[in-house]
């Protein structure tokens, strides 16, 4: 018969888990976007002179995720700086999205044609007003499934932070297995929960993506 | 702001090279065995996925969604703890390899179906009048399109197969690249060197797998 010791208390451990798991994707997402489309914009409108920046970033992708968080860490304590893990976190994060933002900025930027840019200018718009109301909502519109991906595949990156001490939903299984010795229930639980909250940000991009095509 | 009072100590973990060495070879074994089980793997669940019956067509479906909304560190917990429950003792090595091949024949599946996109029926249609089975047309026909067009997919995916092994530590895998980097991290406490020279051989493998990538599309996309 079906029997457990998984009790609610422990569904609601791991309910605060995903929630660490949520908002650290969140914070990662916000400040990766804005220095991953500062920094495609830079590698596209510069691309020889931010040959150094690219190089950089492509670093980021060429480390496993793991190595960084342990690396930053080890470097936040040689350093004498204060920051919790969260920060740490955080921190790698922000910068490994980035890294693959730029990559999905530039990948968009390139997609419009050129053409546009100067038919934008003889029709007496300045360089940046062009960029901001010509190539700018196409590049989004070309860019935004890429950069959905990118949301769900660093929330799945979040689960390695559990390595640097944070209690995120993977490490809250874990905790609970090592109490109740049930893993293959807990671990499905687990799993469940990550399938749920990827399929609701794919829902909700793909209805973003719908509606802007409605607009075309 | 980096005054800070902390010999790093270089020589100790550069002395370690012919091990780190070692690991790196575990690494990039465990990276190159679960990509060719993964791409074969794949191409039957693609098969599977365009199959007349439900079944197979569930899934396959199933697998590819599993492996591409799970986290991978979750796909390898899954196969480490959860098969021990059911009484299936593996290796970390093999969580870790089994972890892998799953991830990656997922990914690579919906590679594969968006690549099949690009070869017209018509092609597999003109073979099998030529006389040619399913099979063969598929074969002769088929395939070698499909891997020019998923290439670049193919060498991307085996970049992240080198970078998703460093999750063979959390199983307690000790003879891979960043296993071996954590069991001397434990011995003298140099996290951040061992660390460093650690993901500058990442690095320097993610460069040669792209590379040779290269070579290997000039050698065989030419004409």
């Amino acid at each position: 018969m079906f029997e457990t010791s998984f009790t609610s208390s422990d569904l609601l451990f791991m309910l605060q888990g995903a929630g660490v798991t949520l908002s650290i994707t969140a914070w990662a997402m916000v400040f990766g976007t804005l220095a991953g489309v500062a920094s495609g914009l830079i590698c596209t409108l510069l691309p020889r002179t931010s040959l150094p920046l690219a190089w950089l970033l492509d670093a980021f992708r060429s480390v496993p995720l793991l190595i960084q968080f342990v690396l930053f860490n080890a470097f936040k304590s040689i350093a004498g700086w204060d920051y919790s893990a969260f920060a740490v976190a955080c921190a790698v994060l922000s910068v490994y999205t980035a890294a693959y933002c730029c990559e999905i900025v530039r990948g968009g930027l390139q997609s419009v044609p050129p053409s546009l840019y100067r038919a934008g200018r003889s029709l007496g718009l300045s360089g940046a007003q062009t960029l901001a109301s010509v190539i700018a909502p196409m590049a989004t519109r070309v860019a935004f499934p890429g950069w959905i991906n990118l949301v769900l595949s660093v929330m799945k990156d979040t689960s390695l932070v559990l390595w640097i001490g944070i209690v995120e939903l993977l490490r809250a299984s874990q905790t609970i297995v090592t109490r109740i010795q049930e893993p293959l229930l807990v671990l499905c639980i687990a799993g469940a929960l990550y399938y749920v909250m990827s399929l609701a940000v794919a829902r909700i991009g793909h209805g973003i993506e719908t509606r802007w095509q409605d607009h075309d | 702001m980096l005054d800070f009072d902390y010999e790093f100590q270089w020589r100790q973990a550069l002395d370690a090279w012919p091990e780190l060495l070692r690991g790196a070879g575990v690494t990039l074994e465990i990276a190159v065995l679960s990509m060719v089980l993964g791409t074969f793997i794949a191409l039957a669940l693609t098969a599977m996925r365009g199959a007349h019956y439900a079944l197979p067509r569930w899934a396959a479906g199933a697998w590819v969604s599993v492996a591409r909304n799970t986290p991978s560190l979750f796909q390898v917990y899954m196969l480490y703890f959860g098969l021990g429950t059911l009484g299936v003792m593996v290796s970390s090595w093999a969580a870790l390899l089994a972890g892998i091949t799953f991830n990656n024949a997922g990914y690579l599946a919906e590679n594969f179906r968006g690549g099949l996109k690009a070869i017209p029926p018509t092609q597999t249609r003109a073979a099998r009048s030529l006389g040619m089975s399913a099979f063969q047309s598929f074969r002769f026909v088929v395939l070698p399109q499909l891997l020019r067009v998923v290439f670049p997919a193919l060498t991307n995916q085996m970049v992240w197969a080198i970078l998703m092994t460093s999750l063979g530590v959390t199983v307690g895998l000790n003879a891979d690249l960043t296993g071996v980097t954590q069991e001397l991290n434990v011995r003298t406490f140099r996290t951040f060197e061992f660390f460093a020279i650690a993901a500058a051989m990442y690095y320097l493998m993610a460069k040669f797998v792209m590379s040779v990538a290269r070579l290997m599309s000039w050698r065989l996309f030419r004409y």
